[in-house]
């Protein structure tokens, strides 16, 4: 064998160890590890350290893998925006059929890891998930409704539900209520995004409220899930996840949160670009710290309960 | 003729089989950290073997 046909098969762009783990989205991991923590250590059952590590990491194996099938399925939008053309495969590093591979793989890899770990109504929860990212939204709604974000809210909302049922073994109204903090959050989070990253989803053609409906319609609606999130908040104060601290910091959060939203429905697009988006950037960033604090104080809460500090007493 | 300059291709190939030697390595070990925590969980039982099942019948 000669070393020139040692060289065939070599890409010009052989990936990396880090170029695949580029696709299981990181950083939208880590939000999914968080939160699922938070689901499974407010739950009033008491795991095994080592089985409550199992069950977030395949959990996060799960959200990793729902990842990397939806950069296979939105290659050819990445390429076009702005945000998301160093992914992996829109940057020619990863073949689009290596990361479905990876993708499906460990999908089923976590899922019944998941089951064996904890329960099958968590391994089974987990694969609803990833069948709802990958299939209802990514495949389905995404580029077919403005309500995109809404509905694909609703799969970044899951992994405290999976959390708690891999914890207790069953349903309750607390995880469901983490649940629809995350739904409510994530339409202003996003919508803000797409009022400063503006002609990326016009590029792409992923049919945004700020494409469909125009850019006032969209801080009406940022405005209008605000005031629905604020409601949610402070009411879930005094449910069984609430207490002091949650509802101290959910009391601080929403006046901010939704005097943010307030400036934003009241800009017009001349005041907007004149100082760049400030106002819709800050709201975007603030809206990561409301998220990041209202979890940190369920889990605060949930911490403090043996020692009679946490919830309502 | 063998091949002896390590090209920067060669580098991402041990990354990456580096990177699958651990992954697979931490597999193991969760695997049998796993197995550890259920036995000493009181989720697992051993089944009965029939000469204790005899004793306990007498």
């Amino acid at each position: 064998m000669s070393d020139v046909s040692y060289n065939t098969d070599i890409r010009e762009h052989e990936a990396g160890f880090g170029d695949y783990f580029a696709l299981l989205k990181p950083r939208v991991m880590s939000l999914v590890v968080f939160t699922a923590l938070v689901g499974l250590l407010a739950a009033p059952v008491p795991v095994h350290p080592m089985i409550g590590f199992c069950a977030i990491l395949f959990i996060a194996i799960g959200g990793g893998a729902s990842g990397a099938l939806n950069m296979w399925w939105d290659a050819d939008i990445d390429r076009v925006m702005k945000r998301t053309r160093n992914r992996p495969i829109p940057a020619g590093k990863v073949e689009a059929g290596e990361a479905l591979a990876l993708g499906l793989a460990l999908s089923g890899f976590s899922v019944v890891m998941l089951g064996l770990a904890t329960n099958i109504f968590a391994g089974a929860f987990l694969a609803f998930t990833i069948f709802f990212y990958v299939v209802i939204y990514s495949m389905w709604l995404k580029r077919s409704t403005p309500q995109n974000i809404v509905i694909g809210g609703a799969a970044g909302a899951f992994p405290p539900v999976i959390g708690w049922i891999a914890a207790t073994g069953g349903m309750a109204v607390e995880p469901w209520l983490m649940f629809a903090l995350i739904f409510m959050w994530t339409p202003p989070h996003f919508w803000s995004l797409a009022l400063f990253m503006r002609s990326d989803y016009d590029d792409a053609g992923v049919p945004m409220l700020t494409v469909t409906h125009g850019r006032r319609a969209t801080r009406v609606h940022i405005l209008v899930y605000t005031v629905l999130l604020a409601a949610l908040s402070l009411g879930a104060a005094f449910s069984g996840i609430g207490g002091p601290i949650y509802l101290t910091v959910a009391a601080v959060m929403n006046l901010l949160f939704l005097r943010g939203a307030v400036r934003i429905w009241r800009r017009d697009e001349r005041t907007a670009e004149a100082d760049d988006f400030a106002v819709e950037k800050g709201f975007f960033k603030l809206s990561l710290l409301y998220l990041f604090l209202h979890f940190g104080a369920i889990l605060a809460e949930a911490l403090l309960k043996p020692y009679g500090l946490g919830g309502w007493g | 003729m063998s091949l002896k300059r390590t090209h920067e291709l060669h580098q991402r190939r041990f990354s990456r089989n580096l990177g699958l030697g651990l992954i697979l390595a931490a597999f193991v070990a969760i695997v049998f950290g796993l197995t550890m925590a259920k036995i000493s969980n009181g989720d697992f039982s051993a089944p009965y073997a029939p000469a204790q099942a005899n004793q306990e019948g007498q």
